[in-house]
């Protein structure tokens, strides 16, 4: 029922299901597919360091195994009760544990701890000056994105789909309103919790334009797996086009139709919850729904945003997110075509 | 060096002429340390063995229903978007999975094993407090017994094993669930805790006379260390859920942000608990490692001292490691990379662990039996698990895969492989002890690989999973999403996996059809639960035997082992020895079989239970348990003739 959800756009991942299937060990340890939600396929120089980090540790970590498992198939192979095989000597013994208990650890911990302590220092440094700031409230179960000017105002409101400038360093002040989330988009950077009580920073500047997935990777209550939203990195005139756009309210339907439409969501629960910029609805519990025709997906990145899953999900969303804050609107057809096209008119 | 034979065993064979003398100080003894039997009886039985039997018999169901759980997730994950569990179920079982397996399955296996070996591996004829070793397994199954029943009620919790807050506060999980899991929690680390402190003074005062703390046996020393750790990782839990408790029952606010409360104090709370948690699970099994190793390698350990060393070290650094869990909640950097340090220096007293097998088994003359097998696949399982646990010390690799299937691959490669494979390696090597029958070793073997190969399947592919960006705790994904191959795969493992579990509690159970033949020694071990029969009798050991090693049976030599004499076979009198050398200085005379244990942990569990409902079950509670102990403490005369000790 998803089709599409997860690619909506141009970008993609290759996917290569033999490879998959007949090696994942070939696969993890020689690389895999370039996903869209994928911290093997590095998209930003923060993740790019995160991925060289991590092929480092898997080959040294793979070739301490072998040798481990060398030395123990060795030492049970000598013990099969031929002539010849003689336990180890106190002398052998105390050196194969030196160097194996030892000796091996003293050299590779220390170069683990000083790459990673590094590496955790460049990433953790102050944002520079430069920085878009992006504001990013974890909500059950969805993302509510600000974009914020150099006052700290809020410029955009958005949900569950962050664009951001190719080349431009991006600084997300993550918070939460509810229980603790986590921000996590794993082909531009590692996670960083939202909690309850405190704003905890993260930044990255994407390398290249492309569509990538994020999602919730803090257990959140009943719909945490489907949290789910889109980091949207473009050119830096595509992207100011597209914030100016977001920054705009909603236009004045001209059209009887889409005029009808208004109505109806004006005259329904909608308005209690969803706020529509330039009309009456001012809801601020869920998401905003200015420009949501714009959007790629609905519902947290659970499904493509197309005419019949809106209609769906404004229906039974307890269908398709059971358990979510979403309550079915019950609408005659004569109501809910007007309110579609209206909805799909607000790019 | 060899293994006891038949005629070892009491009125059979040369030594019968012998017996006769011997047997009524054995009958007197068999009277005297006699547990009741029939259904009432079962809840005044006190002996360690019965307790430590019952800890590894239910821990072992409390296992199989995790198992369980676990299947029906896995059966979920199978494919994407799948529609055979609700979220809701899902995430109950999830919780439901993780709370066993870490405290009705790990902890109370452990704890069990402990109960039933040590005090025969030290030469004793009992625990320190017969009536608190009773007491502490009523409380576990009352534990197990009551959450279970409350989700199969409808009010299962749904907040994952490790219970965050806010999410399990009543804002945001309003139901029932959550307050028993947090009173049950609570209340089954009491359990915990009077096993530990229960073990340190057994371990400390009665082994028996010669065997100083350097003879004592690896896994006696493994225990130790275990018992230390519960007794100082518990409270912490016990503060954090009771606040939990407090939060959601009579709205203290301690987490609510709202209130003034600090979420975060919820993690390092638990966590604090929770790392050397993994530690308590760990250590015991590093010392079931060193006995099979020793008995099937059929020569002393090398490093003897270097394993106790790691073992201590071990201990002491699990308590500098919670932070490795918090690594995104955006703490101060010089302090995280701290925890990275104490959390990659794990390593070392690991790997010197492992090579000292390593050199102990080589050029060894094997028997390769079941026991060893599971060995040798905690070897391969342990080390891997082990060097992603290095990986994921590392703060910035770690919030990458963090709360992903990586993590999941990590933590059971290191669990299955540190503990439930040991555990089972446990199983084939102390059964004939224990029930006086020999497991099947066709079936182990099967077992073996199905466990082994099974369990690879299932969780290695997790490592790429986690790589691939799919989070923990969902209870779907998008077909889109490229992870449903390697998701299928992990299912399939998971059947065979527990297929072999299957193989190994059929053929317990078949077990029991079998006459119990089982040699005193069947493996040719070296600590003191060999020299006994296969059942024990109830009193262990008809002569307390003196130590003259750290290899005991196997130091014997051919003068006949020293015994000890002057305890009187009437009344439940142990041996009390020095701390260090262990020489005799006193004697203890333990209580016998009484219901007031049961009576005391039921009237504990009533003040827990009821404290969900009102607050003023705390004040009734706490006067139940009160009359409870007042009838357990009641002074009775000592000593005397079995029958009178019977006849109270």
């Amino acid at each position: 029922m998803n089709q599409g959800a997860w690619n909506p756009g141009r970008s993609g991942g290759a996917r290569c299901r033999v490879k998959r299937v007949v090696l994942p060990i070939f696969v993890l340890l020689f690389g895999g597919c370039s996903g869209v939600q994928d911290a093997t396929n590095p998209m930003s120089p923060q993740a790019q360091m995160l991925a060289n980090l991590w092929w480092a540790m898997c080959i040294v970590a793979t070739l301490i195994l072998l040798a481990v498992m060398v030395a123990l198939l060795t030492g049970v192979w000598r013990s099969r009760g031929r002539r010849g095989e003689a336990p180890l000597n106190r002398r052998q013994s105390r050196n194969l544990v030196l160097a194996g208990g030892v000796i091996l650890p003293a050299i590779v911990l220390p170069i683990v701890l000083i790459s990673s302590v590094s590496i955790h220092r460049e990433l953790s440094a102050e944002p520079p000056e430069n920085a878009l700031t992006v504001e990013v409230i974890g909500r059950r179960w969805w993302w509510e994105i600000r974009y914020l000017d150099e006052q700290d105002r809020a410029v955009a409101v958005t949900a569950n789909e962050i664009h951001i400038p190719v080349g431009r360093p991006v600084k997300f002040l993550l918070k939460s309103r509810d229980v603790i989330h986590s921000f996590w988009v794993p082909n531009l950077s590692g996670k960083m919790d939202l909690i309850p009580g405190q704003t905890n920073v993260a930044w990255l500047t994407a390398d290249r334009t492309g569509e990538f997935r994020g999602q919730c990777a803090e257990f959140c209550g009943i719909q945490h797996a489907n949290m789910a939203f889109w980091v949207v990195a473009e050119p830096s005139e595509v992207f100011s086009n597209w914030l100016a756009r977001e920054r705009a309210p909603a236009v004045e339907p001209a059209d009887p139709v889409l005029a009808r439409g208004l109505q109806v969501f004006l005259s329904s629960p909608c308005v209690l919850c969803h706020s529509i910029r330039g009309t009456a609805a001012l809801g601020r519990v869920a998401p905003d729904l200015t420009h949501l025709a714009s959007r790629r997906t609905l519902a947290a990145g659970t499904l493509p945003n197309t005419r019949g899953n809106l209609a769906g999900w404004i229906l039974d969303p307890q269908h398709v997110k059971p358990g979510n804050k979403m309550p079915p609107v019950n609408y005659d057809a004569e109501s809910l075509h007007p309110l579609l096209s209206y909805l799909e008119s607000l790019k | 060096m060899t293994a006891s034979t038949e005629t070892d065993r009491p009125g059979v064979g040369e030594q019968a002429s012998v017996r006769p003398a011997m047997s009524r100080k054995a009958e007197e003894l068999d009277r005297t340390w006699y547990s009741p039997s029939g259904f009432f009886g079962w809840f005044t039985q006190v002996n360690h063995r019965m307790i430590g039997k019952r800890f590894i018999i239910t821990s072992f169901i409390f296992f199989l229903m995790a198992g369980i759980e676990s299947l029906l997730l896995r059966t979920q994950l199978a494919v994407p978007e799948n529609s055979f569990l609700t979220p809701d179920h899902f995430n109950q079982l999830f919780t439901m999975h993780g709370s066993t397996m870490m405290f009705f399955f790990a902890v109370p296996m452990m704890e069990g094993l402990g109960i039933y070996v040590v005090p025969l591996m030290i030469g004793t004829r009992d625990m320190a407090f017969p009536r608190l070793n009773a007491f502490g397994y009523y409380v576990y199954l009352i534990a197990g017994v009551t959450l279970y029943a409350a989700g199969f009620l409808g009010h299962a919790p749904d907040g994952g094993w490790f219970a965050y807050v806010p999410l399990t506060l009543t804002q945001y999980s309003p139901g029932l669930g959550l307050d028993f899991w947090a009173t049950m929690i609570t209340f089954i680390e009491i359990s915990a805790l009077v096993a530990a402190v229960e073990l340190i003074v057994t371990i400390f005062k009665q082994r028996a006379p010669g065997m100083s703390l350097n003879r004592m046996p690896l896994f006696v020393w493994a225990m130790l260390v275990t018992m230390f750790m519960i007794v100082f990782a518990m409270p912490p839990l016990m503060v954090g859920s009771v606040m939990l408790a407090l939060d959601r029952t009579v709205s203290t606010h301690f987490f609510m942000t709202s209130g003034g409360g600090e979420p975060l104090l919820w993690q390092h709370l638990f966590w604090f608990f929770g790392h050397p948690e993994v530690y308590i699970i760990l250590v015991p099994a590093l010392g079931v490692i060193s006995s099979i190793v020793v008995t099937f390698a059929r020569r002393p350990i090398f490093g003897y001292t270097a394993m106790v060393l790691s073992v201590v070290a071990i201990g002491f650094v699990a308590f500098g490691l919670w932070v490795h869990h918090m690594f995104t909640t955006g703490l101060p950097t010089l302090g995280v990379s701290f925890f990275t340090a104490a959390s990659v220096m794990i390593a070392v007293p690991s790997g010197v662990q492992i090579f000292c097998w390593i050199a102990t088994l080589w050029g060894a003359k094997l028997r390769f039996a079941t026991p060893l097998l599971f060995v040798l696949g905690f070897f391969f399982i342990f080390v891997l698990g082990g060097l992603t646990g290095v990986m994921v010390a590392s703060v910035p690799f770690d919030t990458q895969v963090h709360d992903t299937y990586f993590l999941v691959a990590h933590f059971h490669y290191v669990l299955i492989g540190g503990a439930v494979f040991p555990v089972f390696g446990a199983i084939y090597y102390w059964f004939p002890k224990v029930f006086g029958c020999m497991l099947n070793e066709t079936a182990g073997k099967w077992s073996f690989v199905l466990m082994f190969v099974g369990f690879n399947m299932s969780f290695f592919p997790m490592h790429q999973l986690g790589l691939q960006g799919m989070p923990r705790r969902v209870y779907t994904y998008l077909s889109e999403s490229g992870w449903f191959e390697l998701s299928l795969l992990a299912t399939i493992g998971a059947y065979v996996f527990a297929l072999g579990v299957l193989v190994t509690a059929v053929d317990a159970l078949l077990s029991f059809l079998r006459k119990p033949d089982a040699p005193d020694n069947p493996w040719g071990g070296d600590t003191l639960e060999w020299a006994t029969s296969s059942p024990p009798p109830n009193y262990n050991f008809e002569d307390i035997p003196v130590v003259r090693g750290r290899w005991a049976l196997w130091e014997r030599g051919e003068e006949p082992a020293g015994t000890v004499v002057g305890l009187r076979s009437g009344r439940r009198e142990v041996l009390v020895t020095t701390l260090l050398d262990a020489e005799p200085h006193a004697v203890a005379i333990l209580p016998g079989p009484t219901i007031w244990p049961f009576l005391s942990a039921v009237a504990v569990a009533a003040g827990f239970l009821g404290f969900i409902r009102h607050p003023i079950w705390f004040p009734i509670g706490l006067l139940l348990t009160f009359v409870g102990f007042v009838g357990w403490l009641w002074p009775r005369a000592v000593g005397g003739s079995a029958e009178e000790e019977q006849a109270r």
